[in-house]
């Protein structure tokens, strides 16, 4: 491949399909269809159990979600490895904490960014657990079951998501 | 095994995801201002790749669907939350790593927060766990369930909205 097309960004529809066809791999291979979200919960398990131990045994949400290594917690790690193998033989990894669009519209601060960020991931949590998914669990294995929660649940992320991104940006 | 699986699959996903842009604060806000459907396209497809795939299986007896169920309060209330979050932050719980991953520090930020929200979910679970996760409890249902259609009957139809709804997107541009 040239210098030039070796950054160049895949079709969206041809790596959305071999996307959906490495979940039905999954579910053929282990049974496990694709989500995100439980991984924090049992992360942050982790992170409270070193601190006190006994409230967290006896924490009905972390009695429901254990904090342990499941292959939902590597399919996530592995998420984030794959990205920085891929952006790193493409040649397009970069070290930047202002996203463009970001920075446009509220300006170059970080501090300001990773506390928006900071915020963003915590209510986006919250929520998510709420539902019971996030955009993997309930927007994509849902959605393909043809389930009704992650048919409702993804409706909702978006419609929620266009509010609120209207609300910062305007209509411009 | 299983976690080998685990680690292997999520690599290919992150893979997809980086080398489709689709991870990146840009195109997930140029979805959710309706300007960039770039997002859309690709869960679109996976959708209905993994619809057909998923049930084929099913029908040949060589997997079984894993349907959450149907709680509208939790469902509506916390997806309309999550959806908030998700325009503050940008990335969402499985792409904000993969977004670190590629050299976006303030994903890092929007984890830490990820793993405040689910402790501060954590102790607020037993009050939802008796009120709002009761309203419109339906259970595990699906829509050919629900409609009383056989989903190769209702696949179809999905397959051929999602082609006209992509073809759309196409042709104004987005």
């Amino acid at each position: 491949m040239s210098e030039a097309s070796r950054g160049k960004p895949w079709n969206p529809y041809v790596a959305g399909a071999l996307a959906g066809l490495l979940l039905v791999f999954s579910v053929w291979a282990t049974g496990k269809y694709f989500g995100a979200s439980t991984t924090y919960v049992r992360s942050a398990g982790f992170i409270e159990r070193a601190v006190s131990p006994e409230r967290v045994a006896a924490m009905p949400y972390f009695v429901k979600e254990a904090p342990k290594i499941d292959w939902q917690w590597l399919f996530v790690a592995g998420i984030a490895l794959g990205s920085l193998l891929a952006s790193a033989a493409s040649g397009t990894f970069r070290v930047q904490a202002v996203p463009d669009r970001y920075g446009a519209r509220f300006g170059p601060s970080v501090g300001r960014r990773f506390c928006v960020a900071f915020l963003g991931g915590a209510v986006a949590m919250f929520g998510a657990r709420l539902a019971d998914g996030c955009p993997s669990g309930h927007g994509l294995s849902g959605s393909l079951q043809l389930a009704a929660s992650g048919l409702v649940a993804l409706a909702c992320f978006f419609i929620g998501g266009v509010v609120v991104a209207r609300l910062l940006y305007g209509r411009a | 095994m299983e976690l080998l699986f685990g680690l292997i699959t999520g690599v290919l996903f992150g893979i997809l995801l980086q080398r489709a842009e689709v991870i990146r604060y840009d195109r997930q806000l140029g979805a959710l201002l309706l300007k960039d459907m770039t997002i859309v396209k690709f869960m679109l497809t996976t959708i209905l790749v993994g619809m057909v795939g998923v049930y084929l299986l099913v029908d040949l007896g060589l997997a079984k669907l894993a349907v959450k169920p149907l709680v509208l309060g939790g469902n509506v209330l916390g997806g309309l939350i999550f959806g908030a979050g998700w325009a503050l932050l940008g990335y969402c719980p499985g792409t904000a790593g993969a977004a670190l991953g590629e050299g976006r520090t303030d994903a890092l930020a929007g984890m830490a927060g990820m793993l405040l929200g689910a402790a501060l979910y954590a102790e607020a679970y037993p009050l939802f766990k008796t009120t709002v996760l009761t309203w419109g409890d339906f259970g595990p249902l699906t829509l050919p369930e629900l409609m009383g259609r056989h989903h190769w009957v209702l696949i179809p139809w999905f397959c051929v909205l999602g082609a006209l709804l992509l073809r759309w997107l196409h042709k104004r541009g987005l």
